[in-house]
C-alpha cells in the first residue's frame, strides 16, 4: 500500500458519492489540498505567460471558437469527407454510436489479429468507454504508454485530469509505486530516475507490441489524416514498431482544412501546460506498406447534444484542461471528485448529457466564478451551461427532495415584501437572542465560519426612520 | 435624474450599514435616491441553485418596484448580474430595467464619472474582486484574458485619501462562497475562503474590501473564527468613510 494515497476515494467513486462527498474526503489532508492547488495555480501562470507572448492571443481563441462553430454546423458533410479522404489514404473507418460498439470494434481488430499484448498512448476517449477493463476482461494486456497514465494505470485508478493524468500524485508516492512494480530501489523519488526506469520499462512493452492504440486530437476532413499530440513521442514509437494501428476519435475531433491547424496546435499547449507546442505534434495519414491503420469515430451521445442550442459549444472542446487548471474547485477537491473520465468544468457540463440522474450533483460543483470560460480556447460558455444544466436537472427531478422544499419556502419568504420584513426580524431576533439556534454543528455555514452579527434594525427599519419623510 | 436603491435582501437584515454608506455617499454626489419599500429579493438564490423557475413571483415584484426609474443602483455586482441576465416578465420593464440596473462602482465610474471623492480611510486594505462583478459585469479586467488591465473599484478607492492599496498573490480567485454552494459543498467553499482570507493577511491587509457583501460575509465569517483582528468592510464604506 502506498503511503499518504487513499485508495478507498477511487472505489468510492464507483459506488457514487456525490462530489461534495469526495471532496469533502479529499479536504481531510489539508496539506495535500494546498499541495495540489499551488500544482495547478503554477501551471494556469505558466499559461498565462504563454498567452500573453501571443499579442493576438484573443483573437486567436476567436477564431479557433469560429472554426469549430463551422465545423460543428457542417459535421456530417465534413464526417463523410472525411471518411471518404481516410478510405482514399487506406484507412479503414468505423463508426460506433456507443462505448459498447467501440470496444467491441477495437476488440474485433486484435482478435483479427491475434494480438494479446497492446500498447496505448494517451485517449480519453478509451477512459470515456473504459476500454481498458472491457479489453483486459478478455485477456488482453494493455499498457498504458504515456507515464503519467502508466502510473495511474500501475496504481488502478482513472486519471485525475485529462492532461495531467497523475497531477495527484507526489514524487515520493510515485517512487513507493514504482518501487513495488518496476523494482526500483525504495526511497528513491528523483523523477530523473524515475522516468528512466519507466523509459526502460515501456521500451520492452512497445518492442513487443503488434498493435497500438492511440487517440486523436484533430481529424482533417480535406485530407483524411490526423494529428496526435504528445510530449513523450510514445504515440509515434507505440505506431511505428506497431503493425496495427487502431486510433479512436470522438465524431467532434474533426477540423476542416490542414491550415487550422495552424490556429488550434499554438492554442492546445499554451493552453494546456504553458509550452508554445506539444513536443511532438505528430501526423498520420497513410498506413506503411504492410501495415493496417483503423479510425474508429464514436459518437456516444455527441449528436444529441448537437442538437441541444444550450449545450452544443461543449463539443468545440479541445480536451486542453486548461478549465481544470483555473478552476478554484477542482484544484481543491481532485479530479476523483467528479466520478467521471472528463473531470473539471468541462466533465461537469460533458457528463449530464450522459447521465443525468448519475451526474447530477457535477453541474453545482462550481461557484460560477466564470474563470473557466475565459481561460478556454475555443470560448465555450461553460459557467453558463452549468448554470443551464442545474435548471434541467432541476426540472427533470433529480435535486434533492429536501433542496425543494428549501427552495419552495425561500421563495414565499423573498416574494411577499410582509412576510420577508416579518421572517427577517424574526431571524434577526434569533440570531441576536438565541444564537444556540444557529451556531451549531447542524449548520453547515457554522463548522468553518463564524455567523455574521444580526444588527438590531434592518436597512428599512433604518430608512423609515430616517429619510421617509426626506425625500 | 430618478435614481432607486436595490438592497439586496441580506444587507437589508444583515449589513444595514452598507446600504446607509451606499445612500449617503450617492447624496455627497448630489443624486437623489429612492428606496422602494417593498422591495425583496432579485431571486438569485433558488435561480442559481436550478430553480429559476420558481422566480417568477420574485421577477414580478422586482419589476413592481423599479419600474420607471432612470437608474437603479445596488452595492452589489452578484445580485445586479442576476437582474441583467435573468429579470423577465413583463418584457418591455423587464427589458428597461436590465439595461438601466448598475452596480455602485460602474455607476460611480460610468455614469457620475466621479473623478475625486472626500473620503479619508487610514489603513492597509485588500481588494477582493469578485467574480460576478468582474468577470460577469467586467468592473475590473480579470486575469485570463490578454488584455489591458482596470479595475473601477481600484480607480476609486485611489480617490481616497489614507488608503493603500496591498497586492495580492492572486488578484481575482474566487472566495468561494457561491451562493448555496457555501453549504452544500461547504468543504471546498471554506478552504476556498481561507486561502482568499491568507493571501490578504500575508500582505498586511488591516481591511478587506470589495463591492459584494456575500463574499465579505464569507470572508468575515472566517476572519472572526480565526480570531483575526482584521476586519471586512463594503466598498461604499470606505468611499463615504
Amino acid at each position: 500500500m502506498i503511503s499518504g494515497k487513499n485508495f478507498e476515494d477511487v472505489n468510492e467513486t464507483k459506488e457514487h458519492k456525490s462530489h461534495a462527498d469526495l471532496a469533502e474526503r479529499f479536504n481531510r489532508d489539508e496539506d495535500r489540498v494546498n499541495w495540489h492547488d499551488k500544482t495547478l495555480w503554477f501551471i494556469r501562470e505558466k499559461r498565462d505567460k504563454a498567452a500573453w507572448q501571443l499579442p493576438d492571443w484573443e483573437k486567436l481563441r476567436e477564431t479557433a471558437s469560429q472554426i469549430k462553430h463551422n465545423v460543428l454546423s457542417n459535421l456530417y458533410d465534413y464526417l463523410l469527407a472525411f471518411e471518404k479522404n481516410a478510405q482514399t489514404n487506406g484507412a479503414t473507418v468505423h463508426w460506433a454510436s456507443t462505448p459498447e460498439e467501440h470496444n467491441q470494434i477495437v476488440h474485433s481488430i486484435i482478435q483479427k489479429h491475434g494480438v494479446t499484448n497492446i500498447v496505448k498512448s494517451k485517449s480519453m476517449l478509451t477512459e470515456e468507454c473504459h476500454m481498458n477493463d472491457y479489453l483486459q476482461a478478455r485477456g488482453i494486456n494493455v499498457v498504458d504508454t504515456d507515464l503519467g497514465e502508466r502510473i495511474v494505470q500501475l496504481a488502478g485508478e482513472p486519471p485525475s485530469h485529462i492532461v495531467l493524468p497523475c497531477i495527484h500524485w507526489k514524487k515520493e508516492e510515485i517512487g513507493e509505486l514504482f518501487s513495488e512494480h518496476l523494482g526500483t530501489p525504495k526511497g528513491n523519488a528523483d523523477p530523473q530516475f524515475l522516468t528512466a526506469a519507466a523509459r526502460q520499462h515501456l521500451r520492452e512493452k512497445f518492442m513487443t507490441s503488434k498493435l497500438a492504440i492511440t487517440g486523436v486530437n484533430f481529424a482533417v476532413a480535406e485530407t483524411g489524416e490526423f494529428v496526435v499530440c504528445t510530449n513523450e513521442g510514445n504515440a509515434d514509437l507505440g505506431v511505428q514498431l506497431a503493425d496495427v494501428h487502431i486510433a479512436c476519435m470522438g465524431i467532434e475531433k474533426i477540423i476542416p482544412q490542414r491550415k487550422h491547424l495552424g490556429v488550434f496546435l499554438r492554442l492546445l499547449a499554451r493552453s494546456a501546460t504553458g509550452q508554445p507546442i506539444t513536443t511532438y505534434s505528430s501526423h498520420f495519414k497513410k498506413p506503411r506498406p504492410g501495415q493496417e491503420l483503423h479510425i474508429v469515430l464514436l459518437d456516444n451521445g455527441r449528436s444529441e447534444r448537437l442538437g441541444s442550442e444550450d449545450f452544443r459549444n461543449a463539443l468545440k472542446c479541445i480536451r486542453c484542461g486548461a478549465c481544470f487548471n483555473t478552476c478554484p474547485v477542482y484544484r481543491r477537491s481532485g479530479g476523483h471528485s467528479y466520478h467521471n473520465a472528463v473531470a473539471g468544468p468541462i466533465g461537469s457540463i460533458l457528463a449530464p448529457g450522459l447521465d443525468m440522474k448519475h451526474y447530477a450533483d457535477l453541474p453545482f460543483a462550481s461557484t460560477l466564478c466564470g474563470s473557466c470560460s475565459n481561460v478556454c480556447p475555443v470560448k465555450i460558455d461553460i459557467h453558463d451551461q452549468l448554470y443551464k444544466w442545474r435548471q434541467v436537472i432541476v426540472q427533470q427531478g433529480y435535486a434533492p427532495g429536501g433542496k425543494k422544499i428549501a427552495m419552495q419556502g425561500m421563495t414565499a419568504v423573498l416574494s411577499d415584501p410582509n412576510i420577508f420584513r416579518r421572517a427577517g426580524a424574526f431571524g434577526r431576533w434569533i440570531m441576536r437572542y438565541l444564537p444556540f439556534l444557529v451556531n451549531n454543528p447542524l449548520n453547515p455555514w457554522y463548522k468553518q465560519r463564524n455567523m455574521p452579527e444580526a444588527p438590531a434594525q434592518s436597512f428599512r427599519k433604518w430608512y423609515s426612520k430616517n429619510r421617509k419623510n426626506h425625500g | 435624474m430618478k435614481v432607486a436603491l436595490f438592497v439586496p435582501c441580506y444587507i437589508d437584515q444583515f449589513y444595514p450599514q452598507v446600504a446607509i454608506a451606499t445612500l449617503e455617499l450617492l447624496e455627497k454626489l448630489k443624486v437623489s435616491v429612492h428606496f422602494p419599500e417593498r422591495q425583496t429579493c432579485c431571486g438569485q438564490p433558488m435561480a442559481n441553485s436550478g430553480f429559476e423557475h420558481l422566480t417568477q413571483p420574485c421577477n414580478d415584484l422586482f419589476i413592481e418596484n423599479f419600474s420607471g426609474y432612470d437608474y437603479i443602483v445596488s452595492p452589489s455586482g452578484s445580485c445586479v448580474l442576476h437582474i441583467k441576465d435573468h429579470l423577465h416578465g413583463n418584457e418591455t420593464e423587464a427589458a428597461a430595467i436590465r439595461s438601466r440596473t448598475y452596480e455602485l462602482t460602474e455607476f460611480l465610474t460610468d455614469v457620475l464619472q466621479v473623478k475625486q471623492l472626500d473620503a479619508t480611510f487610514s489603513h492597509k486594505v485588500g481588494l477582493h474582486q469578485s467574480c460576478h462583478g468582474q468577470r460577469g459585469l467586467k468592473i475590473a479586467q480579470m486575469s485570463e484574458l490578454v488584455a489591458p488591465g482596470f479595475s473601477k473599484s481600484e480607480s476609486l478607492l485611489k480617490m481616497v485619501r489614507g488608503v493603500e492599496l496591498i497586492s495580492l498573490n492572486r488578484k481575482d480567485e474566487c472566495c468561494g462562497f457561491g451562493g448555496t454552494f457555501c453549504v452544500s459543498e461547504e468543504a471546498v467553499s471554506a478552504k476556498m475562503g481561507k486561502d482568499r482570507v491568507t493571501d490578504h493577511l500575508q500582505h498586511g491587509a488591516d481591511y478587506i474590501t470589495g463591492s459584494d457583501m456575500s463574499c465579505l460575509m464569507h470572508l468575515e465569517g472566517i476572519l472572526k473564527r480565526q480570531k483575526s483582528a482584521v476586519k471586512v468592510v463594503h466598498i461604499a464604506e470606505i468611499l463615504n468613510a
